[in-house]
């Protein structure tokens, strides 16, 4: 042990573990990108519908128009104006993306590090459930449910928390397992402080950081799951926009108006790009603190 | 003509251009061996580093000249550098484990420092490796360094630094992660080598003792200054700059105790019951039993050493007494009455009258929480004391364990090692136990803060604190201790009081390990 | 004295070794058995999420004008009217000896249109993963080499964006770019004829493989970076500096070992990625595979078929998961000795 502590690097000197974590994480340009990527997605998901200049699901013109005559996109395969569409297709996956994400990571979490703290057959029951819920890629969990259940939004949101738990939960839980064998948590462990306790007061300030990387990666994943399903066309329903299914919707006329499915390309690559900044702005902010 | 000449060597942090070290200077004969002596932060290793034209990412050797046989390694360019590493200067570094490359054959990391035909390096390596007391079959040089024994790998890496027959090898604190059996055979190896080859050496470490052992000269840093130069006996038996003579003075030895109030036991209350009663405990990792029938007892303002080298089972004994480690049976008796095995069975009462303190200072405090939080934990589990009353008693116990009552508002990441060590003191003291067990609570220590820690321990055996305290190191035990358990391979082999067990010892292991202990040398 | 302990210590590594080579044995026994208890606990999963689910498979079927009688007729051939537990174990008793059951929509038998779609899902993957891991390899050593140097920027922004969007994304955006929009070099969809083996149409394979590749080469060469400049912050590297060897010598045989090794789990996660991504890529290319089938037998509700693709994509992603678990687990080990 000794020996570890002398070789510490003389000039590295790591950065001190006391400022807070959140503030720790606003300092990395990248967290700060990535926050706002995601938020002005979002609102503009939520409040775009104001800006439209035309009802997302009134034909107006003809099909596949190229943008002009007022119509800032052109139109799509209904000659529905597409500007207005993008500025409506993004309210089921504004709340329910970060729904997902924060859900999962909540139940993630808790089961990591309840799994981390008690070990044993408690571990081994939660991470073999843990293992069965991994065997399906998010898509395949909501395609197999979705298939007898028909498509819900509680639904979708059920299924992709469900696919994503178990990723959450084995990070957090390796996040977890080393802080279980620091020497504050063997005392805490020594002076009969209860389980529940000790994890909310020890081992839970310890693994913010992961926690927020999560957050980030989860979202990027959820976004990506919701969309994939809407694409595939067993999300959200026509004629109801939805960038996912406009997509898919306007393949076809891919050559002769791009702009129908390159608007809400758009749209949901900067959604998860911004999941994507924050978890790996995040991740930086981790290794730095750590002297890596 | 010295064989080595370093003048004015400065070595600075590249993005600021604090210099980590700056004037350093000294020379050493072809044979003989330099210790550079000085405790963590001053710039020992950044310059055991520099001496092979070697600075971390972040650092660069910025003014001075390093001068081996004619040949001065700042001055080369980066061929040159190569060509001087593999014949004229090589390294040691402190552990073999990662400094080794997990996934070659030793033959090949051997092999490849040589500039010989095959049959001729392979001829050298046999040599060398039956130098340094290693086999040197072919069965031997196609393995790999993890399946090495620490000691056997450190044997390697020094095979490794000697084999090109180099005029310079630095050694940076190459036996302290090993036992001191393991220990005492690599400095007489270190020796022999020099001599043999007549290859001049440094060698860097904090432990005086080992400079006495291994050193013909001596130098003294701090903070990245020289801060005495000369002769090894000479420094260490008048030393001249004060910071030497401070170290000196705190660096404990196996044959004088340094006295203190209540370094004797009292021997009333001896018939009494004692603190802690241990009959019969044994104690198992799945199914290998590691310790065997311990016995032993504890009065109140007595310290009982537990003593033994790495895999003596001292520490799951410590773990087992406090409830950390499950798998045990025997009987443990705490003020009469019996002890569960695991700290969650245990009342509420047996938890508050024992406390244990981590060896590891840098993992004992939740980096989370500041002082004044972690310390209230103790107050409000076992005391029921929150609030005003708790800051007051907060106060207390941190001018106690002799900390600015200030440092209550910083964060664990702002103390160093032995403020940190303090802290967990205080923790423990404000359950107001009744016996402390101390895990190897100075090994992480600088010396200077390790002595002023003991002192603090003293003082609460002095207050009629019972304490185990469980140790490798047989200076520190002769003196905080008043009896002394010694453990080999899972069990007791000597049990005495502390003075018969350093002076007289009867069992061969005992005598062995004090063989191996170094000491300062008196004058 | 020192020869002897030498000696000594090393006939106890010799047993020390054998007791661990049991052990890891006994490890590895454990985890396969963990592994096909979980892989039954899919198929249980899979079962109830089809079959036990609210609404009448024979109504799917027979559609909704279906008279009660005809209904209890095919109730009964499917046997459907048997307790819950009877039907999971006679479907998995079928599908153990490979009788997968009749398609509901057009009476073919599941296991003759899943192994022609088997063939060109895997076709599809293996081609993708053979291109993608000596490109992800180089891309990697190279972005390590150049760390904080334009070409790691770069490649550190564009992983980063192609890791984050969905498959379908990044292949519409393929399509609309060598496709149909800016050039027209590959078909947009690549239909493979039943009777026709895929290779038989590169071209229309060139888009679906690259987005596999692209997606794949993002992921994995970011991790050969990172692993690279972790081995080359080792203190082992350092040792080989102060040795005084040339650049190369610690660049190829002293770090690249070392930063592969975590690499094959890596390589593993890959590879159950690229079954994840093929449901969608499939269907964004029409491409006759696994992936399509089940986006097609949703639509139909085509349960026998549901059940079987979903069991082959959750088994395979299960396995190639577990093999990743294992190298990394026993990685770290081999490393600590």
């Amino acid at each position: 042990m000794s020996q570890q502590n002398e070789a510490l690097p003389d000039l590295v000197q790591p950065e001190r573990e006391r400022s807070r974590t959140l503030t720790r994480f606003l300092s990395s340009k990248q967290v700060r990108w990535g926050i706002g990527l995601v938020v002005v997605t979002a609102l503009l998901a939520v409040f775009g519908r104001i800006l439209a200049p035309y009802a997302p699901t009134d034909p107006i013109t003809t099909p596949y128009a190229p943008p002009g005559n007022g119509l800032l996109l052109g139109s799509d395969q209904l000659g529905r104006d597409v500007f207005s569409r993008v500025l409506s297709g993004g309210l089921y996956l504004a709340w329910m993306a970060p729904l997902s994400a924060v859900l999962s990571v909540g139940i993630g979490a808790t089961i990591g590090m309840v799994s981390a703290y008690y070990r044993g057959w408690v571990d081994t029951i939660l991470m073999r459930f843990m293992d069965v819920l991994l065997a399906f890629p998010g898509l395949l969990m909501a395609l197999m449910f979705v298939s007898v259940l028909g498509p819900s939004p509680t639904l979708l949101v059920f299924l992709v928390v469900l696919a994503l738990i178990p990723g959450v939960a084995r990070v957090i839980r390796g996040a977890a397992i080393p802080i279980c064998h620091r020497e504050f948590v063997l005392w805490a462990q020594s002076v009969g402080i209860p389980g529940r306790k000790l994890i909310a007061r020890e081992i839970l300030p310890n693994i913010t950081s992961p926690l927020l990387v999560e957050l980030g990666v989860r979202l990027m994943w959820a976004v990506g799951i919701l969309a994939s399903i809407s694409f595939i066309g067993y999300g959200i329903q026509p004629p109801t926009p939805d960038w996912g299914l406009m997509v898919s919707e306007n393949r076809t006329g891919l050559a002769t108006q791009p702009w129908a499915v390159l608007a809400p390309i758009v749209m949901i690559v900067l959604f998860t790009v911004g999941g994507n900044l924050i978890a790996e702005g995040g991740a930086r902010v981790i290794a730095r603190t750590e002297g890596k | 003509m010295a064989a080595v000449t370093v003048s004015d060597l400065e070595v600075t942090i590249e993005a600021t251009g604090t210099p980590i070290i700056e004037h350093v200077g000294f020379s050493l004969e072809a044979g003989e061996v330099l210790g550079i002596v000085g405790e963590s932060g001053s710039g020992k290793s950044t310059l055991s580093l520099a001496l092979l034209g070697y600075a971390r990412p972040g650092a660069r050797i910025t003014k001075g000249s390093i001068d081996i046989e004619g040949t001065d390694i700042l001055a080369l360019d980066s061929a040159g550098l190569r060509t001087a590493r593999r014949s004229i200067v090589s390294y040691v570094a402190q552990d073999p484990a990662t400094a080794l490359n997990p996934s070659m054959r030793l033959s090949t990391q051997l092999l490849e420092t040589l500039d010989l035909p095959r049959d001729q390096a392979i001829q050298q390596i046999r040599e060398v490796l039956s130098a340094v007391g290693l086999p040197n079959d072919d069965a031997f040089i196609r393995r790999r360094a993890g399946e090495l024994s620490g000691g056997q790998q450190q044997r390697i890496a020094i095979a490794m630094a000697v084999i090109a027959r180099p005029r310079l090898i630095v050694l940076d604190e190459p036996t302290t992660g090993l036992d001191v059996s393991t220990q005492m055979r690599v400095l007489e190896l270190v020796k022999k080598l020099c001599a043999e080859y007549q290859i001049a050496s440094i060698y860097v470490t904090h432990d005086l003792a080992v400079v006495a052992e291994v050193a013909d000269s001596t130098i003294v840093m701090k903070d990245g200054h020289i801060v005495e130069t000369g002769r090894a006996l000479k420094v260490l038996l008048e030393p001249e700059h004060p910071y030497s003579k401070q170290l000196i003075a705190a660096t404990p030895s196996t044959k004088v105790r340094s006295p203190w109030e209540g370094d004797r036991l009292s021997d009333a209350g001896a018939a009494d019951v004692p603190l802690l009663r241990v009959t019969n405990l044994n104690a198992s990792y799945g199914h290998t039993q590691v310790l065997h029938e311990i016995d032993l007892t504890v009065r109140s303002g007595e310290c009982l050493a537990i003593v033994g080298e790495s895999g003596s089972g001292k520490s799951t004994l410590s773990r087992c007494l406090i409830g950390l480690h499950h798998n045990w049976e025997g009987e443990a008796q705490l003020n009469g009455s019996a002890l569960a095995t695991s700290s969650m069975k245990r009342s509420h009462e047996d938890r508050r009258a024992m406390q244990y303190i981590f060896q590891n200072p840098y993992g004992s405090l939740n980096p989370r929480h500041d002082i004044e939080t972690i310390l209230r934990t103790p107050l409000a589990l076992f005391h029921d004391v929150r609030g005003g009353a708790a800051k007051a008693q907060i106060a207390e116990a941190l001018e106690r364990v002799e900390m600015p009552v200030r440092m209550a508002k910083m964060y664990p990441a702002e103390l160093s090692g032995g403020q940190r060590q303090r802290v967990a003191i205080a923790r423990a003291l404000l359950a107001s136990p009744d016996l402390l067990i101390c895990d190897e609570v100075t090994s992480a220590l600088d010396v200077l803060v390790q002595s002023s820690v003991i002192d603090l321990l003293r003082t609460l055996l002095k207050d009629g604190l019972g304490m185990i305290f469980v140790t490798h190191n047989l200076a520190v035990v002769r003196n905080i201790a008043h009896n002394v358990a010694v453990l080999n391979r899972g069990e007791i082999v000597e049990y005495d009081d502390a003075d018969t067990v350093l002076d007289l010892p009867k069992d061969p292991y005992t005598q062995g390990l004090l063989a191996n202990t170094l000491d300062l040398p008196v004058a | 004295m020192t020869e002897m302990i030498a000696l000594s210590s090393e006939r106890g590594g010799d047993r020390a070794k054998r007791a661990s080579r049991v052990r890891a044995w006994r490890k590895w026994g454990g985890k396969a058995l963990q592994g096909v208890l979980t892989l039954f606990l899919v198929s249980i999963l899979i079962f109830f999420a089809t079959q036990a689910m609210p609404g009448d498979v024979a109504k799917v079927i027979l559609g909704v004008n279906a008279t009660p009688e005809r209904l209890e007729v095919v109730r009964e051939q499917l046997g459907l009217n048997l307790p819950l537990w009877q039907q999971y174990v006679n479907w998995l008793l079928g599908i153990l000896r490979g009788d997968w059951g009749n398609s509901l929509t057009n009476g073919i038998p599941v296991a003759d249109t899943l192994t022609l779609r088997l063939r060109n899902s895997l076709t599809l993957g293996v081609l993708a993963l053979v291109i993608m891991l000596p490109i992800a390899l180089v891309v990697g050593v190279v972005a390590a080499q150049l760390k904080d140097k334009a070409f790691d920027k770069l490649f550190m922004g564009t992983s980063m964006v192609i890791n984050a969007v969905p498959e379908f994304v990044l292949g519409t955006v393929l399509i609309a770019l060598f496709g149909t929009t800016v050039f027209r070099i590959f078909p947009p969809v690549a239909f493979i004829p039943p009777a026709d083996m895929p290779w038989w149409h590169p071209m229309a394979l060139v888009l679906p493989v690259a987005t596999l590749i692209i997606g794949g080469v993002a992921y994995l060469s970011r991790l050969v970076r990172v692993s690279f400049i972790d081995v080359m912050n080792s203190e082992y590297i350092q040792t080989a500096q102060l040795k005084g060897l040339s650049t190369r010598r610690i660049l190829y045989r002293h770090a690249l070992p070392n930063a592969l090794a975590p690499i094959i789990p890596a390589a593993s996660l890959v590879a159950a990625f690229l079954i994840g991504g093929t449901v969608v890529i499939e269907y964004l290319f029409s491409y006759p595979g696994i992936g399509l089938t089940l986006v097609e037998s949703v639509g139909n509700r085509d349960l026998p078929l549901i059940q079987a693709v979903v069991l082959i994509i959750a088994s395979a992603y299960f396995v190639f998961n577990f093999i990743a678990d294992l190298f990394s687990g026993s990685g770290a080990n081999g490393r600590k000795g």
